[in-house]
C-alpha cells in the first residue's frame, strides 16, 4: 500500500458561501478550479483559487485557518454537508482533495449556529467557547502554590480516560453538527477531564453548574442524544462524556439545594 | 549605541536566581493594581504571565491575532517538556539539565539565564499538574518520562503526541479564570502593529482590529511580547500559517535590539515537500526517533526503489555510524545536516529525492504493531493522512524543516529588551537556548519566563515608575504611531500591482531556504543579500492587495507580515554572513572540521549579535554582548 489513490490530477468545482458581513445577504457562489493535485489539501485548494480571485481583482474567500495539521481548532467548514467534510475524526485541514473525485461539485459553508454569529464568508465568532470556559473551565490554583507533581498519584486509567477528554480543540463542529446547535459535548470534554482528576474535586460542583448555566444563558440548545456532535468531532471525543456530565450537574445541584448559596466558581482572584 | 548590560547578578552560578529575587525592587500589593501591563501574545509565554501577573494583582490587557487565546502557535507542540524531576532515578539534576541545555546550544547562550531555567523547570511540572493537565502516567499512578534528542536521560514528561496541546490549555485555563474574575483584560482578533516608545520608555501599542479594521491604540505601565518566533520567514515551516514577526519587527524598529536572527533551527524529521502549492509543513515528532532508524540507501541507484527490497548490507543508518553514543538521538541540527549531506550525494529517496527513511521494522519486531501504534498511533495516522502511506508496512519519508528560532528580541536577564519597559518572553526572545535548541525545552522556556521569571522581574522595573504616570493614549506620540499604521494600510491597497502576497513570500522563502538554510557560505549570503532588496522593492511596487481597510481582510493583514519578513530576511543573511564561524544552527561551509562537524570561533565570536536599527535605507549597527563563561568551560560539542 505504497500509494492508495491516483496522482492524476482532478477538476472540481467549489460552491462556496459568500457574505460580506453580519448584516449583508449571503449566497453560494461556483469557483471551478482544474488541475488539482491530489496531494493538496482542501485549504491549499481555497489557496489558490484565492490568489486567482486577487489577480482577477474579485474579494478572495475569507476562512479561518492557522496550524493546518487538526490540532488549533481554527479551521472551520462544513463541506458538503459536513463540518469539517468527509473525512472521519479529522479536521477541515486535515482533507486532502483525494477524498474528492473528478467533476465533484463540492459546497463549501461556514459552521452554522445561533450561538456562532457569522464573521464573513466561512469565519464565525465562536467566542462563546471562552466565556463558557471563563465561567468555570479551570482549576483554581495560583502560580506558585502547586505541591510535588507526584505527591497525588493519578490512577492511568483516569489520567488517560481525563486525556481522551481533554484532546478537544474547541473547534465547534459539534454544535455545527447538531441540530440543536448543542454545545453538550464541548462542555462536556472540559467538565470530564477536570472532574476524572484528583486535582479537579474541590470545583467539581461549582464548575459543572457555572459552565453549564452559562452554555444556556449563550443561546447554545439541548442535547437530544442524537450523537451526531461526536460523529462530527475531528478529535472523535465520546459522548459518553454528555453522560457523565449530566451525572455531575444532578449531583451537584441537587447539593446546591442544600447549601445556603451556590458558591461562585470564578471567585477569587 | 544601544547600552546592552545583561544585568547578570554576581555570585555562585546555583544561588544567582535566588539571590536576584531577594535583591531586586518588588512592588507592593496594594499598588500593583495601580499598574497597567500589555501582554501581546497568549501563547505558553503570554498565557502564563497574563494570568501570573493578573493573580499578582496587576490590571493586564492581553492582546492576540487568534480569534481565542487558545489558538496559539504552542498548541501544536508535540514532544514534551524537559524538567530536571529525576523522578527516573536516572541520575539527572538541575546541573545536568543546565549543562545538556548550555551544550546543546553550542556554548552561544547566557550561562545564568540557562541554569535558571533548569531550576524552575521542576516548578513549572508541579503547577501544570495541578491545573489538571493530563500528563502520561505510569501504571503506579505516578508521571511517566520519555527521552528526547540530545539527552540521555528521561527528563521529558508528555501527554500523548499533544503535550503543547495540553500545556495551552492549562494556561488558557488559568488565563480564562483571570478573564472571568476581571483581572485581565481580553482582545482577540487584534494585531499588534506598533510599539508606543515615549521619552524612552515602552508605554503603550498601536493594534488593528482584525475584524473592524479600527486601529485602535493602548497606554500601559510596562508591555510584553511573547509573541513567537519569526521562522515563517521561510515560509514553508512547521510553525502555524499566522505566526510571524511583526510584533517583534515594528518593536526593533522602535530600538529594541534583535538578537543572533541566524540561529534558526531546523527539524531533521519532517513530512517532505510534495508540490510548490504546498503550504506548510508538517513535523513528525522527535520522540519517533526513541524507536525508529534513520537510514538512506548505500547505493544511488538504489534511491528509487521498494525500500522494503533493499537490503540490509546495502543501508546506511547513517546517524548510528556516525554518532554511535547518541545514534538516532543526535542533536537536531546535527541530524538534519546529516540528512541533507546524505541527499547532497545523490542518495536522498522519494520522489524529489529529498528525503531519507524513517524505519519502525526493527521496533514493530521488538514491540509488535500494537506497541508501536501505543506510542505512536497518532503521528502515523497524521503522516497517513498527508501521505496516503502506512509507516507500518513501508518507512516513513523524512526530511528537515524550518522548525523554531532561537534568534529573538535582545533581553537581559530580567527579560527586558534595551527598551525600558518593553520585555519580551518566549520564543520571541533570544536568550536561553544559544545557537540550537534541544527538543522538549522550548515549552520548558516560555512557561519558565511567563509563571516564575516576569512576575518577579517586571516589578524590578515597575518600582521605579510613579503609579499613575502612563501616559494617556492622547499622548503626540500614540497619535502619530497609529497615523503611521493607517498611512502603511492604504498605501498597501493603493499599490494595485500584479501579484499576490503569497507569490512574494514563497520567492523569500526559497531564497532564504536556498542560500541561508541548512548550510551557508560566504557567496550564498553575499548572493541573498542583493536578492532580497530587490525582491522588496518588487513587493511594494507590484503587490497586489484586494479588499478595504475597513472589514477582515486577510490578504491586508498577509501583506503586513511579509512586508516585515521582506526586511527580517535581509537581517537574518547579514547576521550569518558577518558570524564567521559555525555554531548550532548555524552552520557556514566555510568553517568545519573535516568529519563535516561545526568549527566554532571562540576566539573572535563568543558573543551575542545585537542588531539596532539605524532607520530606513540605512545598515544596522552590530552590537556584541560578550558571553562570559565563568563556570561552565566551553568546549567542541560531542555526541559521538
Ligand atoms: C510543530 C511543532 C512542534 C513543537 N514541539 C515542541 C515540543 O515538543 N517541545 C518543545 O519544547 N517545543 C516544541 N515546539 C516549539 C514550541 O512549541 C514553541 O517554541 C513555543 O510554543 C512558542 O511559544 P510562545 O508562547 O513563545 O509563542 P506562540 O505560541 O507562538 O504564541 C504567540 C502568540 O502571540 C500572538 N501574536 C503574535 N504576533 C502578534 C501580534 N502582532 N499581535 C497580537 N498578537 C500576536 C499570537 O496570537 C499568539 O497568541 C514545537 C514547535 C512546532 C512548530
Ligand atoms: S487549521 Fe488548526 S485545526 Fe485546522
Amino acid at each position: 500500500m505504497v500509494a492508495e489513490n491516483s496522482t492524476q490530477p482532478i477538476s472540481v468545482t467549489l460552491r462556496v458561501w459568500r457574505q460580506a458581513g453580519p448584516a449583508a445577504p449571503g449566497k453560494f457562489v461556483d469557483y471551478p478550479a482544474t488541475n488539482v493535485s491530489p496531494h493538496m489539501s482542501f485549504l491549499e485548494l481555497l489557496d489558490v483559487v484565492n490568489d486567482g480571485l486577487t489577480l482577477k481583482g474579485e474579494e478572495p474567500i475569507a476562512f479561518a485557518h492557522d496550524c493546518r495539521e487538526g490540532i488549533c481548532g481554527t479551521c472551520s467548514c462544513t463541506i458538503n454537508g459536513k463540518p469539517h467534510g468527509p473525512g472521519h475524526g479529522v479536521a477541515t485541514c486535515q482533507i486532502y482533495m483525494r477524498a474528492f473525485s473528478d467533476g465533484d461539485v463540492i459546497i463549501v459553508e461556514p459552521f452554522r449556529a445561533r450561538a456562532f454569529p457569522l464573521v464573513k464568508d466561512l469565519v464565525v465568532d465562536r467566542s462563546a467557547f471562552d466565556q463558557i470556559i471563563q465561567a468555570g473551565g479551570f482549576i483554581s490554583v495560583r502560580t506558585g502554590a502547586a505541591p510535588d507533581a507526584n505527591s497525588i498519584p493519578v490512577p492511568k486509567g483516569d489520567a488517560d480516560l481525563a486525556m481522551d477528554a481533554a484532546a478537544c480543540i474547541g473547534c465547534g463542529a459539534c454544535v455545527a453538527a447538531c441540530k440543536n446547535a448543542s454545545a453538550m459535548l464541548f462542555v462536556a470534554a472540559k467538565v470530564s477531564q477536570l472532574g476524572l482528576l484528583p486535582q479537579g474535586q474541590p470545583e467539581r460542583d461549582s464548575r459543572v453548574l457555572a459552565m453549564v448555566g452559562t452554555m444556556d444563558a449563550l443561546g447554545f440548545g439541548n442535547c437530544t442524544n442524537q450523537y451526531e456532535c461526536s460523529a462530527a468531532c475531528p478529535k472523535a471525543i465520546s459522548h459518553d462524556f454528555i453522560a457523565r456530565m449530566n451525572r455531575d450537574y444532578l449531583k451537584a445541584s441537587v447539593r446546591a439545594s442544600f447549601k445556603p448559596a451556590a458558591s461562585s466558581a470564578t471567585g477569587g482572584a | 549605541m544601544a547600552q546592552l548590560d545583561s544585568r547578570i547578578p554576581a555570585g555562585p552560578l546555583a544561588e544567582k536566581w535566588r539571590r536576584h529575587k531577594t535583591e531586586i525592587k518588588l512592588v507592593n500589593p496594594a499598588n500593583k493594581r495601580k499598574y497597567e501591563i500589555i501582554v501581546v501574545g497568549a501563547g505558553l509565554a503570554g498565557a502564563s504571565a497574563a494570568a501570573t501577573l493578573a493573580e499578582l494583582g496587576y490590571k493586564v490587557k492581553s492582546f492576540v491575532f487568534h480569534d481565542s487565546p487558545r489558538r496559539a502557535h504552542s498548541i501544536a507542540a508535540q514532544g514534551g517538556i524537559n524538567a530536571a524531576k529525576n523522578y527516573q532515578n536516572d541520575g539527572d539534576s538541575v546541573h545536568r539539565l543546565f549543562y545538556d541545555t548550555l551544550k546543546g546550544g553550542d556554548y552561544r547562550s547566557r550561562e545564568a539565564n540557562v541554569h535558571r531555567l533548569a531550576e524552575v523547570s521542576v516548578n513549572i511540572i508541579d503547577q501544570c499538574v495541578a491545573q489538571g493537565v493530563p500528563f502520561a502516567r505510569e501504571y503506579g499512578g505516578l508521571l511517566a518520562n520519555r527521552s528526547f534528542g540530545g539527552a540521555q536521560v528521561s527528563r521529558t514528561f508528555y501527554a500523548r503526541g499533544q503535550t503543547g496541546q495540553q500545556l495551552l490549555l492549562g494556561a488558557y485555563s488559568a488565563l480564562s479564570r483571570m478573564i472571568g474574575a476581571g483581572g485581565v483584560e481580553m482582545h482577540t482578533n487584534s494585531e499588534m502593529l506598533d510599539l508606543v516608545v515615549i521619552d524612552g520608555h515602552a508605554k503603550g501599542i498601536v493594534v488593528r482590529n482584525l475584524l473592524t479594521g479600527a486601529i485602535e491604540t493602548y497606554a500601559a505601565d510596562a508591555v510584553i511580547l511573547a509573541t513567537g518566533g519569526y521562522g515563517n520567514v521561510f515560509n514553508l515551516s512547521t510553525y502555524a500559517r499566522g505566526s510571524n514577526v511583526t510584533a517583534s519587527w515594528r518593536a526593533y524598529k522602535r530600538g529594541a535590539c534583535f538578537a543572533n536572527p541566524c540561529y534558526t533551527q531546523i527539524h531533521p524529521t519532517c513530512i517532505p515537500v510534495s508540490g510548490d502549492y504546498q503550504s506548510k509543513l508538517t513535523l513528525m515528532s522527535e520522540s519517533l526517533r526513541n524507536d525508529g532508524r534513520i537510514w538512506a540507501p548505500k547505493k544511488k541507484e538504489d534511491a528509487k526503489k521498494d525500500p522494503n527490497s533493499i537490503p540490509e548490507a546495502d543501508r546506511d543508518y547513517y546517524l548510528e555510524r556516525m554518532y554511535p553514543s547518541f545514534g538516532n538521538l543526535a542533536p537536531r541540527d546535527i541530524a538534519s545536516r546529516a540528512a541533507k549531506r546524505v541527499c547532497d550525494e545523490g542518495r536522498g529517496v522519494g520522489e524529489t529525492g529529498l528525503g531519507v527513511y524513517l524505519d519502525f521494522a526493527d521496533a514493530i519486531k521488538r514491540l509488535g504493531e500494537a506497541g508501536v501504534r501505543e506510542r505512536y498511533g497518532n503521528l502515523f495516522d497524521i503522516y497517513h493522512e498527508i501521505t496516503a502511506e502506512s509507516a507500518y508496512q513501508v518507512p516513513m519519508r523524512i526530511f528537515p524543516a524550518v522548525h523554531y528560532t532561537m534568534g529573538g528580541l535582545w533581553v537581559d536577564y530580567n527579560l527586558m529588551s534595551n527598551v525600558p519597559g518593553l520585555f519580551v518572553l518566549g520564543e520571541a526572545n533570544f536568550s536561553d537556548h544559544g545557537a540550537n535548541r534541544l527538543g522538549a525545552s522550548a515549552l520548558m522556556q516560555g512557561l519558565a519566563d511567563g509563571y516564575f521569571v516576569i512576575p518577579y522581574t517586571i516589578g524590578d522595573y515597575l518600582a521605579g515608575q510613579k503609579p499613575g504616570s502612563r501616559p494617556s493614549v492622547d499622548a503626540p506620540e500614540f497619535k502619530a504611531a497609529a497615523e503611521n499604521i493607517r498611512g502603511m494600510t492604504e498605501r498597501f491597497l493603493q499599490i494595485k500591482g500584479k501579484e499576490p502576497v503569497s507569490h512574494y513570500h514563497k520567492r523569500l522563502g526559497k531564497i532564504l531556504w536556498e542560500h541561508c538554510g541548512m548550510a551557508r557560505t560566504r557567496a550564498t549570503l553575499t548572493e541573498a543579500l542583493k536578492l532580497i532588496p530587490a525582491l522588496r522593492e518588487e513587493f511594494w511596487a507590484n503587490v497586489k492587495v484586494p479588499g478595504s481597510a475597513d472589514t477582515l481582510n486577510q490578504s491586508l493583514e498577509q501583506a503586513g507580515r511579509v512586508a516585515d519578513f521582506l526586511e527580517l530576511g535581509e537581517l537574518l543573511c547579514l547576521d550569518a554572513l558577518t558570524r564567521e564561524e559555525s555554531c548550532g544552527g548555524h552552520f557556514r561551509e566555510e568553517y568545519q572540521y573535516p568529519d563535516g562537524e561545526c568549527k566554532r570561533d571562540d576566539v573572535n565570536f563568543a558573543h551575542v549579535a545585537a542588531w539596532e536599527f539605524q532607520g530606513a535605507g540605512k545598515a544596522p549597527l552590530r552590537n556584541i554582548e560578550p558571553l562570559n563563561y565563568e563556570f561552565t568551560k566551553m568546549s567542541v560539542r560531542n555526541y559521538k
